[in-house]
């Protein structure tokens, strides 16, 4: 394994700026996160969170401009998003797609094909997979289903959830995997992330800027966004402080940095 | 890259495009005189009618213009083509009687096999002639006939009917390759499914073209009588040449009253083929028809299954679907008339184009004065691949009926970024990313056809795909 070989960082993202259509959305970003760690990416809207989550994980629609993405001791910088993923990175996604005439349980086979530790042969896999929706409470009929086609959006979010605990990656990005969701369907997000953490030993960063899903989480650190900038970085204290206080601070710092 | 994880088996390229020598066939001189018809005719030893209809079909041929409205079919020179190529062989049932090339050919497409598996007849024609055809004795007993259309022509206990029914629904007049089917016309099946009989298994007829620039005329009678129940399937194929071949084959199917028939067709000819197939159903009170028509080959295609829905509360459903690769032209679509009270028309279909394939579906709903009360629904989805192809939809719609309720839509697209994305960063390679939308775009067909027609037919979409991303 890398990680003998390596630090205890597991991803280095350095210089990063990216842009789409001539437009730079990315200003050089720089962070770090170590193996098993839980950090937490926080901004307000438009501060291009999403968008380091997308380019980290290798989104055609940016262009990387400057700047490198290091995986696991690996530079990731030039690899398509496939290749990332069997490296051991994985993004939920906000807004996570449907495709209509394809059964669920076809894309989870498709998904966890050529992976090491995953048995795939036909009854075993069905078993695992139905366990895991149980565990998610996901209801495993949905496994029969077109993929995402008539999901609520908890239900998409739970689908991000099982290929989470299916996939095992050695880093989640989580992509406002709260946004939108109801108490239940947020336990058992927080659930998921909570197995992930138990059952791989997972290193997650979670972007979102809603601070309730962090209330069940050990944190180790929070790094704060704004304008396609890193402005501010901390530990897990600075969660309750932006929640009271907002990114009122960081926004007019950043402002009066670029003036 | 390991490709297993997908759910279908890998084939072979060579499983369609291989070809044989035509050592001990009768071949006649190419192009079209009425020599070459009385030819054909002599050689059959058919009924005086018969010989009057082909020279007849010939002068209309003569005389009528070729479309000028689909894609150009001026590849197409018929003083080239051969109108008839019989292999060495009379027509057998069984397999091992057959000569090694034309056996071996039939292997290769897995026929045998499907017969043994799930189909309760099988015809099969090599170029101009059917060389076996074969019905299980369950089916024989039941009275169904299935057999080649000539040996029932030679039948007198059929031949009046057939007399009756031959080219009533598609007349010469119709088109100009009516009328040259209606010339030069060979091999093809007859199927009679006797008041109130069901058929539980399949019938299937499969076309190979192997001669180098030959036509196929090929044509297919089926009656269906009150009551009765067939499911009928047809599978086409040819080698790939660089000259142009020709299908000009024929279909007519005739439903009563309360009979169901299903017709299920994957087209796969080679991209070298003018396919000019002209098929056409009628039913009567209650009946229905359903279509399960995939088009993958040729070069340039013009196909519109037509359904004459002549009984009241008679029903057609049409499912298709058409992918349109590099150098293909593909018109297809079909064709509804309601003419009766109380009738029902569901159209479905998905085209699929890709590098500077051209996708059109045209479609015609007539309902006539006497279509009080009934109701058809067209839907087109479109896929573009790229930027390079092209997709149209040209619906046409005659309502000269109150109380009619017809109903369109369409929609083209192409597969979002944001698709591929997603299933990428789930580590699945940009053409298995493309190769399963467009599976899953093409599944509400495949899931109407038989298995192996739809392990076929996601094949086929996985041989396009393969080399897409460039």
């Amino acid at each position: 394994m890398a990680s003998q070989t390596s630090t205890g960082e597991l991803l280095r993202v350095s210089g990063l700026a990216a842009s789409v259509d001539e437009k730079q959305i990315l200003h050089g970003v720089d962070l770090s996160v170590g193996r098993g760690e839980t950090h937490v990416l926080m901004g307000p809207n438009g501060a291009g969170k999403s968008t380091l989550g997308h380019v980290i994980m290798g989104d055609p629609t940016y262009n990387v401009t400057q700047g490198a993405i290091t995986f696991d001791g690996q530079d990731v910088t030039a690899l398509s998003p496939d290749k990332r993923s069997h490296a051991g990175m994985f993004l939920s996604f906000q807004a996570p797609v449907e495709i209509p005439g394809v059964p669920l349980s076809s894309f989870l086979r498709a998904a966890a094909a050529n992976r090491e530790g995953i048995n795939l042969k036909g009854k075993q896999f069905r078993k695992h997979t139905q366990e895991l929706c149980e565990e998610l409470d996901f209801d495993p009929a949905y496994l029969d289903r077109e993929l995402g086609v008539g999901f609520s959006g908890g239900e998409k979010k739970k689908l991000e959830m099982l290929q989470l605990l299916l996939l095992k990656p050695k880093l989640a990005i989580l992509d406002e995997t709260d946004s939108g969701l109801d108490v239940d369907a947020l336990s058992v997000v927080s659930r998921g992330i909570d197995a992930y953490r138990r059952t791989c030993d997972g290193t997650l960063l979670i972007i979102t800027h809603n601070t309730r899903i962090l209330e069940r989480l050990d944190v180790d650190r929070v790094h704060v966004m704004v304008k396609g900038r890193m402005v501010h970085e901390g530990p897990a204290s600075l969660i309750e402080k932006i929640d009271t206080e907002g990114f009122e601070q960081f926004e007019q710092a950043a402002a009066a940095a670029q003036a | 890259m390991a490709k297993q994880h997908s759910e279908v088996a890998d084939i072979d390229r060579s499983l369609y495009d291989f070809r044989y020598g035509e050592e001990g066939f009768e071949r006649l001189d190419a192009g079209l005189t009425p020599e070459i018809v009385r030819e054909i005719s002599a050689k059959k030893d058919e009924p005086e009618w018969l010989l009057e209809f082909r020279l007849k079909s010939l002068e209309i041929y003569k005389s009528m213009q070729a479309p000028d409205w689909g894609p150009s079919i001026a590849g197409l020179d018929m003083d080239n083509i051969v109108t008839y190529v019989k292999p060495n062989t009379d027509q057998k049932n069984d397999w091992e009687s057959l000569p090694d090339d034309v056996k071996n050919t039939f292997d290769r497409l897995g026929i045998p096999q499907a017969e043994r598996a799930y189909l309760a007849g099988v015809g099969a024609q090599y170029d101009s002639e059917l060389v076996y055809h074969n019905m299980q004795d369950t089916a024989s007993k039941m009275g169904i006939v299935y057999s080649g259309i000539e040996e029932a022509l030679h039948d007198p206990k059929w031949e009046p009917l057939i007399h009756e029914k031959f080219m009533t629904l598609i007349p010469p007049t119709d088109h100009k390759f009516a009328a040259l089917h209606g010339a030069v016309w060979s091999g093809g099946s007859f199927v009679y499914v006797p008041k109130d009989t069901k058929l539980d298994f399949p019938l299937q007829s499969y076309f190979r073209l192997n001669a180098k620039g030959a036509g196929q005329f090929e044509h297919t009678l089926i009656i269906v009588e009150d009551g009765a129940d067939l499911h009928f399937i047809e599978g086409c194929s040819a080698p790939k040449y660089n000259v142009a071949n020709l299908h000009a084959g024929a279909v007519e199917l005739f439903v009563g009253k309360n009979a169901h028939l299903r017709y299920s067709t994957i087209e796969n000819w080679s991209k070298n083929m003018y396919n000019l197939n002209t098929k056409r159903s009628v039913c009567d009170e209650g009946g229905s028809i359903e279509w399960v028509s995939g088009s993958f080959g040729s070069h340039v295609g013009y196909l519109y299954p037509m359904s004459i829905l002549s009984g009241r509360k008679s029903t057609c459903t049409f499912t298709g679907i058409t992918f349109a690769g590099q150098g293909q032209d593909l018109d297809t679509g079909c064709k509804v008339v309601l003419a009766a009270p109380e009738t029902s028309a569901a159209i479905e279909t998905k085209s699929i184009s890709k590098g500077g394939g051209v996708s059109t579906f045209r479609s015609s709903v007539v309902a006539t004065e006497k279509a009080e009360n009934s109701a058809a629904s067209v839907s087109c989805q479109s896929l573009m691949l790229d930027a390079d192809s092209r997709s149209d939809t040209i619906p046409a719609m005659d309502i000269r009926c109150k109380n009619v309720d017809v109903g369109h839509e369409a929609t083209i697209g192409r597969i979002s970024d944001d698709t591929v994305f997603y299933l990428m960063s789930r580590g699945i390679s940009e053409e298995e990313a493309r190769t399963m939308v467009v599976n899953g775009f093409a599944d509400p067909v495949s899931k109407e056809l038989p298995l192996e027609y739809a392990v076929e037919m996601n094949n086929l979409i996985k041989l396009e795909m393969e080399g897409a991303i460039g």
